[in-house]
């Protein structure tokens, strides 16, 4: 027997169209705790949206989307998506934190008060815990003597990763990365690809949105390659980055390499 | 002038000057939260209340005020002999509050819109995938940052609002400017008219002085 609590997240033929184009048509994706999934694919396969299903920022067309024992949204008598009450939803914003590529920092708060903001007023943490537990993150992110600076006074690489400690804060079971380092100057990008292995050596689960394919391939357990809307091929990330099977996986590889 | 004349004319400019100050203040505390709402109703998605609220603002920014004040303040009157029924006129301060209020709240609301568009959808995003309810993301995630930014505008409208206060007087309104017209033709002088331009000149600068160290103060972000 399949022991379904295994699965972190499950999302079942999700589609989803903008103004009548489809961007997403008919995606099935698991993700098992502990997992590192990455994504790959050429811009505009939809990948963005995806996470963005995943994360509540859009609502699809139609499809599955269950986090552990809790369903965001199911298919409706109607054949249409039906979303659960938002009790159950606020209950499943709290299993998954999402990390964006330009850190969507909040610019009128100082880096404590933009990792303690959810915390205090969402999970009602008192200020001490909040703080403390802030600071525990700063540390582990290298930015402990910054809690009193402002965004506008840190570098890309440090603004990601107070993004991801904010992200953190809330104790999510899953986290998602989408092109965390594409905003960033190439000598930045490692910092944070350091920040996000140490995560998975911790066993955080984890869904990267990344052209790195160095990266994906050492990191990841996992590759997932889209076009158009549609999973192209999935497997180990070492096969299907050195041994892609579909012609389009190898000419995408082909670019980016 | 006499000595007496002088001592009137002071007591008079400092009563008109607080009617003045009056009609700023009141007409402030009435049209800053009215334009917010005027703004949220601007941006809803319904088009059956977008259209009359585009409308109230063509009206409001599309024709001079003074237009604005006597068309209020004499509308009653006028619908009333039409119709053939008494209805009290406004008194003129009330009046005059009135259309300034309606007027200022059209500007305000759109330089709040301007303002809450300014901010970028990825703090709202940010702040929705944090879990922080609508009304937490706009007290404070949203509106901190439209205070930023609207600053500029704001102020230079709280100091038309200083100047346009003087079109009250088209009503018969009480304030500084028609004090000093009517003192500068009795009194054959030109002083009242000099007073009263140093009283907005005043006014203005403690105005321009507030906003400039209120910039000062939200100076520490970009
Ligand atoms: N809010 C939106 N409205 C309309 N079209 C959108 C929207 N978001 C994304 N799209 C379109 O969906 C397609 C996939 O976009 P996206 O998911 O961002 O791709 P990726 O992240 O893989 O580059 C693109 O063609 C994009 O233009
Ligand atoms: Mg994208």
């Amino acid at each position: 027997m399949e022991n379904n609590h295994e699965k972190l997240l499950v999302m079942q033929d999700i589609y989803k169209a903008f103004d009548g184009t489809a961007v997403l048509k008919g995606i099935s994706l698991e993700v098992n705790c502990g997992e590192v999934v990455a994504i790959i694919g050429p811009s505009g396969s939809g990948k963005s949206t995806l996470l963005r299903c995943a994360t509540m920022l859009e609502t699809v067309d139609a499809g599955t989307i269950r986090y552990l024992d809790k369903t965001m949204v199911t298919i409706g008598a109607d054949g249409k998506a039906k979303y659960s009450d938002k009790k159950q939803l606020k209950e499943i914003r709290l299993c998954f934190g999402l990390v964006f590529q330009n850190f969507n920092l909040f610019p009128h708060f100082s880096v404590m008060q933009n990792i303690t903001e959810a915390p205090i007023r969402v999970l009602g943490q008192s200020k001490q815990d909040a703080e403390a537990n802030a600071r525990n993150l700063l540390a582990k992110m290298g930015l402990s003597e910054k809690e009193d600076a402002y965004p506008c006074q840190l570098s890309g690489g440090q603004q990601q990763r107070i993004s991801i400690a904010r992200a953190l804060a809330l104790n999510p079971k899953i986290l998602f990365f989408d092109e965390p380092t594409s905003a960033l100057d190439p000598e930045l990008i490692g910092e944070i690809l350091k920040v996000i292995r140490d995560l998975a050596a911790e066993k955080m689960t984890m869904v990267v949105v990344t052209h790195e394919m160095t990266f994906a391939r050492d990191v990841a357990d996992r590759v997932i390659f889209m076009d158009e809307g549609v999973i192209v091929e999935q497997g180990v990330a070492a096969d299907i980055i050195k041994n892609p099977q579909s012609e389009r996986t190898r000419a995408f590889l082909r670019r980016v390499e | 002038m006499s000595l007496e004349t002088i001592y009137k004319l002071v007591t008079n400019m400092l009563s008109a000057s607080a009617v003045t100050l009056e009609v700023f203040f009141l007409t402030l505390l009435f049209s800053l939260p009215l334009g917010l709402l005027v703004a949220s109703l601007r941006m809803s998605k319904y088009k059956i209340i977008q259209l009359p609220i585009r409308f109230y603002l063509l009206i409001m920014r599309g024709t001079p005020l003074i237009l604005q004040l006597i068309f209020i303040y004499f509308l009653p009157s006028q619908l009333g002999d039409k119709l053939s029924v008494t209805i009290p006129m406004l008194p003129r301060f009330g009046a005059a509050i009135l259309a300034f209020t309606l007027n200022y709240a059209a500007y305000f609301a759109e330089i709040y819109r301007g303002g809450i568009q300014a901010v970028p959808t990825g703090q709202h995003e940010a702040a929705a995938v944090l879990g922080l309810s609508k009304v937490q993301t706009f007290f404070r995630v949203v509106l901190p940052q439209v205070i930023k930014n609207i600053l500029p505008a704001m102020g230079n409208e709280f100091m038309t609002l200083v100047k346009d206060t003087a079109l009250a007087q088209t009503i018969g309104v009480m304030e500084i400017f028609r004090l000093a017209k009517s003192s500068t033709s009795t009194n054959s002088s030109i002083l009242p008219m000099f007073v009263a331009g140093l009283f907005y000149l005043i006014m203005n600068s403690v105005v321009s002085k507030g906003f400039s160290s209120l910039g000062k103060r939200l100076d520490y972000y970009k």
